[in-house]
């Protein structure tokens, strides 16, 4: 049978929805109609073709990481990368689906939050390309962390917001874009940076990023002649990892697997794993697995990966959770840190921590597989923007 | 007829507005909020709105994150929520309506909710962030126990949703009367009078007007044209500068009197 999912209400399985108040129901319904309109208009698809082509650079290779591969003495391992898109990540992919669908609304002003300020980055530059007014919420703790990033947007245009609330992270630059969106709803489009929030969100991010699947497929076709027997991506709201991974999903023969971030480990409390060691709720907008105590209180986050750093996942990840059509891991911020040397020192690839997440779990099992099987992660985002955080966790001063 | 009911009823017959106070339960202790809604029914309350904690009061402003910080850090859950509304209930039979986020009732169970909040004597339930299309994994669990599940409307509702929404209004309607954030803006009376009016044509259920309602003077200009007043972020300033002071009681009494008399007309 073949997977269709959400439902007409957004619901992927038990999970996803619209949990938001009232004031914002009804642009989340206009929202809905204008992206269907959309999607079924040849000239909006041929837009967003032409930006990704021209301007983001797509397609983005299908590397064969030989000395990996020969390293680790088992499968074959090829990298999507999405590291070479211009700003440096995957993200771009959607905003530039999201903001042409702003202008074909005729809104002049867009919002985002941000963690890692990768997203707030792809934000700022393709409003900066189409001279939109831009303002982008980031909790204080991310804004020291990524100082580069902050003065990256500055510089495109947009305005930076540092958000104190709460744990003064992504979840809380959410809570902050989301009052912001609220008060501003008539005139301004919120541009959500993965695959969460209320319907149709969670849809919208993953057809805007379904391109990294696409590409991923046909050129494994072209380089092996057949599928992977593995799709592996980091998950932190799962955007990276649900545009892999649609377009193999009604392919059984290819196994999906996401990689959490452990932090410290499981058993610390201090992890971004929401669906290895968190419980189902309601957040941003949609019932989904989320870290938090037994009273329903959202719990904090930890990862050395200022992008894996949300208590929640997107929904329908859980549903492929669930549904057991993807399987879910986790990696450690020190297993992290060790994969983003080893691709560094292997391949001269610098990945981002996000990133490292994935390749981390790879080198634990593509040495069990065999040399004719092929694992193609996706190599979400390069890691400049990660160079201090590493120095620091090497001990390393400048 | 429920206690929500009569209330309404009895207003009607006096032909004058709710005065609908909002604190959030907790703040600064569950001690103190049993106390202070004794004095806000002193006061002249006609219904209580009591807020229960969430980490991530997406809808509210500075005033009322604070709120529920302090009433986290002070140890609160729905469950002492609701152990306070039974406590309440020894001394008033004041309407209780428990206001606040989905995910703390979810993971409560909501068949549970119902049953234990209808037992304790809460009368109705508003869940910021759960619309209509989300609200029948609960609705149904509500109506068993005899518990209202309110409606919130909002300026940017269109009017064909609107009417629907009011047709299946239960206990009272919530306008908010600003796109917005709790406690932030002051309401624009003039702006919402005629939405407000068609509401009520509209709806088989009163009409309450929340958000931006600060002072005596904006209590009484909406009590002209809805069926009641809610006052939150205004109240919940008066709590968090008096805390456990001997003054809070009387300041909060005080208050809540001086929005009665506005809303009665007898305050100029």
């Amino acid at each position: 049978m073949m997977y269709s999912y959400p439902d007409h209400q957004g619901h992927f399985g038990q999970f996803g929805g619209r949990y938001v108040a009232e004031t914002l129901m009804p642009a989340l319904l206009e929202l809905e109609a204008a992206y269907r309109e959309a999607q079924a208009d040849p000239a909006f698809q041929g837009a967003i073709d032409y930006y990704l082509q021209h301007y983001v650079g797509r397609p983005s290779p299908l590397y064969f990481a030989q000395r990996l591969t020969e390293h680790l003495g088992g499968a074959k391992i090829y990298l999507k990368r999405e590291d070479l898109n211009h700003t440096g990540a995957h993200k771009v992919n959607n905003t530039v689906g999201q903001i042409l669908l702003a202008r074909r609304m005729g809104k002049k002003k867009v919002i985002a939050e941000t963690g890692a300020g990768q997203h707030g980055v792809a934000t700022a530059t393709v409003a900066a390309l189409f001279g939109l007014e831009c303002q982008v919420f980031m909790g204080t703790e991310d804004i020291r962390r990524q100082a580069i990033n902050v003065f990256r947007m500055k510089l495109l245009g947009a305005t930076v917001h540092g958000v104190t609330s709460g744990t003064a992270t992504l979840k809380d630059a959410m809570n902050e874009a989301l009052r912001h969106w609220v008060t501003h709803v008539r005139d301004t489009f919120y541009v959500i940076g993965t695959v969460a929030g209320p319907h149709p969100y969670p849809e919208m991010v993953r057809d805007f990023q379904a391109v990294i699947g696409r590409e991923a497929r046909q050129q494994i076709l072209q380089a092996e002649g057949r599928l992977p027997d593995l799709a592996v991506a980091c998950i932190g709201g799962g955007s990276n990892a649900m545009g892999l991974f649609y377009p193999f999903i009604d392919d059984p023969e290819v196994r999906l697997i996401g990689v959490e971030a452990a932090g410290l480990g499981l058993d610390s409390g201090k992890h971004a794993a929401s669906i290895g060691a968190g419980a189902v709720g309601v957040l941003h907008g949609n019932k989904t697995f989320l870290l938090q105590d037994p009273y329903g209180q959202i719990e904090h986050a930890h990862s050395i990966s200022a992008g894996l750093d949300y208590p929640g996942v997107g929904p329908e990840h859980a549903n492929l959770h669930t549904l057991g059509r993807a399987e879910y891991v986790s990696i450690t911020d020190a297993e992290a840190l060790d994969a983003f040397q080893a691709l560094t020192q292997l391949e001269g690839i610098i990945p981002a921590l996000e990133s490292a997440h994935a390749i981390a779990h790879v080198m634990k099992i593509a040495p069990t597989m065999d040399k004719g099987q092929v694992i193609v992660i996706c190599l979400s985002g390069r890691g400049d923007k990660d160079i201090h955080t590493v120095a620091e966790a090497m001990g390393v001063e400048f | 007829m429920s206690r929500l009911q009569a209330t309404f009823a009895h207003l009607r017959q006096r032909g004058r507005a709710a005065l609908i106070p909002f604190i959030t339960a907790g703040d600064p202790d569950l001690a103190t909020t049993e106390e202070l809604v004794q004095a806000l029914v002193q006061g002249g309350a006609d219904v209580i709105e009591l807020g229960f904690p969430f980490s991530d009061p997406m809808a509210d402003g500075p005033t009322i994150q604070a709120a529920s910080e302090r009433s986290l850090a002070a140890g609160t859950t729905l469950d002492g929520v609701l152990q306070t509304v039974l406590r309440i209930r020894r001394h008033t039979n004041v309407p209780i309506v428990l206001m606040g986020y989905y995910n703390p009732v979810f993971h409560f169970g909501p068949e549970r909710f119902a049953r234990e909040a209808a037992a304790v004597g809460v009368d109705g339930l508003l869940l910021v962030d759960l619309p209509p299309e989300e609200a029948g994994e609960i609705r149904g669990f509500l109506q068993v126990a005899g518990l209202c599940l309110i409606t919130l409307l909002a300026p940017t509702t269109p009017p064909a949703r609107r009417r629907a929404l009011a047709a299946q209004a239960e206990g009272f309607l919530y306008y908010v009367s600003m796109t917005g954030v709790t406690g932030v803006q002051q309401v624009d009376t003039a702006a919402i009078r005629d939405e407000v009016m068609a509401l009520r044509r509209e709806s088989a259920v009163p009409v309450a007007v929340g958000f931006g309602i600060s002072s005596p003077a904006d209590a009484a200009a909406v009590a002209e044209f809805a069926d009641a007043v809610v006052v939150g972020s205004a109240l919940v300033k008066i709590v968090a500068t008096f805390g456990a002071s001997a003054q809070l009681l009387p300041e909060v009494r005080a208050f809540a009197d001086s929005l009665a008399q506005g809303i009665r007309g007898g305050g100029g």
